[in-house]
């Protein structure tokens, strides 16, 4: 029970990657650079499989380890200590073996950028900021990490700086998450208030100790809470800044914006799960606000052309899957697709990464096209990831995402709407991912110039390793998965059947071959058809390639004024007119009264001596005139002897 | 009163410090109005001594011997800055081959 892991080892490790890179990786050599960023996440993955041989013995869990005090101050004491859970067991796999594997692959991908250490440097610390944010104990110690992890995730959608797009895209998704930030900040104040602590287990035990608590507040610190999981998962409608994220190198996509950071929100929301478990008004919300960003995510999936973006409309569409999860209580769920997804979705983008770099950096899918036979192994690996995402019957995503349709069939009237557009949206998923498999690497090249070829051995290892992971997660099962995260998270709701969980089983892989066939049908068979579909529904398809204004929206509706207010009233009024002003007078004060006063600088040895003399006369008076007048009985300067 | 009664026969400490003040007064007027560098420290040094005078003074009617020993060490000060003004007066003579006090009138020599 009170053997030391080390888990102090698991962040640390990465950072000390991240401290010699960064500091010395200009002046090592390259072989050096590579080992340090290869052997620290790997170090980490070591003792996470120690932690994970460790946690098998009965009765181990949850292991707590305190490092020290950080904050005291009155009744608060907040400790630096991690916890070693089921939840935070999987999370951790996840990080530390997909991040392993994506360090592998970027040695290849970013192999002949000037950036080399930087980069990698980079990936470290977000490696560090992540596994805090798993680890921690206590919220304060995992708001560190979600901030961390919000750092280098700018640090790396902006890395190629030069580009003015990736450096907007950088400080756009900095400025997006702040306000997500914001509502957990608030909400991590309410919980100080009413709780006193910020450690997880002692509210949890506090809650316990109080069944009758529910709604009210703890509804509010729900949704502020939910607010911060908005944020940074991408939800509607703070979603803008995830495809904006993919100016940021592929493997950066494929680690932090699509199977690790964003995914940071779920694993929130289900860490805090014994709040949002007693406001089922919070639940609603983070229901309703997942079922729609899986909708509207896939909608604006359909259009768009960059195979990137199509990836990044995928990724906050099966977050909002994630998040649907959520707002059922069946936490496992999420977890479980959160995992499958880490898998699919890191596969996606390294594969895709891997299409990119075959064609020397071309993204736009109509320039792409009878890939299949060029880059083979590409093809079957990105294969793999289709067939798990669209959810056909024996692959991962097919378990994950039909017990998590499955869990809100079973809640009521509510829970069937949120099936049907979680159903709808299973459809939307599997056209849209068809279509950029079909326009990828069907068909013929579209692509004249192009001399494409298979990607080296580092980038094709843990495009594998992965492909097995997505063929075969699914495999756990949802029972087995919830039955071991139940301490951590709670039961799945009870209720269904069987039978109940085949048919519609059997309903989503009949959607997902429908999608498929529609997919088929227009990119395939009748190529003609999407731009006849184009002109004939021409607001519907503007709507959609334009992504419902959203960003137009937000352009005239929050940056507009606030650009207008911070110059007009900020800049010309508060500071040029107000300060500036103030900083004026002061000035013209002082030479003024220098002005004045500089007539007294003669410079003449004898006007100074004859003002030392007046003062000293004057002084004498001053002091003898009491006297000299009080021995007549007048009283001077208040002063009668 | 009582002192002057004690020490008749003497001269009374009055004129003394009458002396003093004089002595005193001339060394300011002679300091503010000539413009010679050399009189101006003249009249600093009758200054002091009239400083000087009523210490002694004092110092005899209250039978101290402090004001005694300031003295000394105001004829100490009084050398050391004759040394060193003296000095200075020359350096200034040499650069501007005048003494006239409103002539000089920069920092800068």
């Amino acid at each position: 029970m009170n053997e030391n892991l080390h888990l102090w080892l698991i962040p640390l490790l990465p950072f000390a990657g991240f401290l010699l890179n960064g500091l010395l990786g200009s002046r090592l050599p390259k072989p050096v650079v590579t080992a340090i960023a290869l052997l620290a996440p790997l170090g980490s993955l070591v003792v996470v499989l120690m932690a994970f041989e460790f946690s098998l013995q009965p009765n181990v869990l949850p292991h707590v380890e305190t490092y020290g005090q950080w904050i005291t101050a009155g009744t608060l004491h907040i400790d630096f200590s991690f916890v070693l859970d089921q939840l935070s067991l999987v999370m951790l796999l996840v990080v530390t073996g997909v991040g392993f594997l994506i360090h592998i692959y970027s040695v290849g991908y970013m192999h002949d950028d000037e950036g080399y250490w930087r980069y990698f440097s980079y990936m470290n610390l977000f490696m560090f900021f992540m596994t805090v944010l798993v680890l921690s104990g206590n919220a304060l110690l995992l708001f560190v990490g979600w901030e961390g992890v919000g750092l280098a995730s700018y640090l790396l959608i902006g890395f190629w700086f030069q580009k003015t797009s990736a450096a907007d895209a950088g400080k756009k998704a900095f400025i997006v998450n702040r306000i997500g930030d914001f509502g957990f900040l608030i909400g991590l104040f309410l919980l100080l208030a009413n709780f006193g602590t910020l450690t997880f287990s002692e509210i949890a035990a506090k809650l316990a100790a109080n069944p009758t608590w529910t709604g009210g507040v703890l509804t509010a610190i729900a949704l502020c809470l939910f607010v911060g999981a908005i944020g940074k998962s991408a939800q509607l409608p703070l979603h803008v800044w995830l495809p904006d994220a993919m100016e940021g190198p592929t493997p950066v996509s494929a680690l932090i914006h699509a199977a690790t950071m964003v995914t940071a929100g779920v694993y929130m929301v289900v860490r805090m799960h014994f709040v949002f478990d007693r406001s089922p008004f919070a639940l609603d919300v983070v229901a309703i606000v997942g079922a729609a960003t899986a909708l509207f995510a896939a909608l604006m999936a359909l259009v768009q052309n960059d195979i990137k973006r199509v990836l990044a409309y995928s990724t906050i569409s099966q977050l909002g899957y994630m998040f649907l999860g959520c707002g059922v209580a069946a936490y496992s769920t999420a977890i479980f697709h959160l995992m499958t997804h880490a898998f699919f979705k890191a596969l996606f983008f390294l594969a895709a990464g891997s299409v990119i770099h075959a064609l020397g950096g071309e993204q736009d899918m109509r320039k792409m096209g009878g890939l299949r036979k060029k880059i083979p192994i590409t093809f079957w690996t990105m294969t793999a990831s289709v067939l798990a995402i669209t959810g056909l019957p024996l692959f991962s995503g097919f378990y994950s995402k039909d017990a998590i349709l499955y869990e809100d069939f079973l809640e009521g009237g509510f829970g069937k709407s949120l099936w049907f557009v979680g159903v709808v949206t299973a459809l939307l998923t599997s056209f849209y991912i068809f279509r950029l498999w079909y326009l990828t690497f069907m068909g013929k090249s579209r692509n004249s110039e192009a001399h494409p070829h298979e990607s080296s051995w580092t980038m094709l290892g843990p495009l594998v390793i992965l492909a097995l992971l997505s063929l075969s997660g699914g495999y756990l099962g949802i029972h087995r998965f919830a039955a071991y995260l139940r301490p951590s998270d709670g039961p799945l709701p009870e209720g269904g059947t069987t039978g109940l969980e085949y048919m519609l089983s059997a309903l989503a892989v009949a959607v997902a071959l429908l999608g498929w066939y529609i997919a088929d049908l227009l990119y395939r068979r009748q190529q003609e058809l999407p731009k006849q579909l184009a002109a004939t529904f021409p607001t519907a398809y503007k709507l959609l390639s334009n992504k419902f204004y959203v960003d137009e929206i937000y352009n005239f509706l929050i940056v507009k004024p606030l650009l207008a207010i911070s110059k007009y009233l900020l800049e010309w009024v508060v500071d040029v007119a107000i300060l500036g002003g103030l900083a004026w007078l002061l000035a013209g004060i002082a030479s003024l009264g220098g002005a004045i006063l500089q007539r007294w600088q003669s410079g003449n040895l004898r006007s100074y001596a004859a003002w030392l003399a007046l003062g000293a006369a004057v002084l004498l008076v001053f002091v003898l005139a009491p006297y000299v007048f009080g021995a007549y009985g007048i009283g001077v300067f208040g002063a009668a002897h | 009163m009582n002192s002057l009664h004690l020490v008749q026969h003497e001269v009374p400490l009055a004129w003394y410090l009458l002396l003093s003040a004089v002595l005193f007064c001339l060394g300011i007027v002679g300091f503010l109005i000539k413009r010679n560098l050399i009189t101006m420290f003249m009249s600093i040094e009758l200054m002091l001594n009239a400083v000087n005078l009523s210490f002694v003074t004092f110092a005899h009617q209250w039978h101290q011997v402090k004001g005694q020993i300031f003295v000394f060490f105001v004829m100490v000060v009084a050398a050391a800055e004759a040394a060193v003004g003296l000095a200075i007066i020359i350096a200034v003579f040499r650069a501007r081959a005048t003494l006239a006090v409103d002539r000089i009138d920069l920092m800068k020599l």
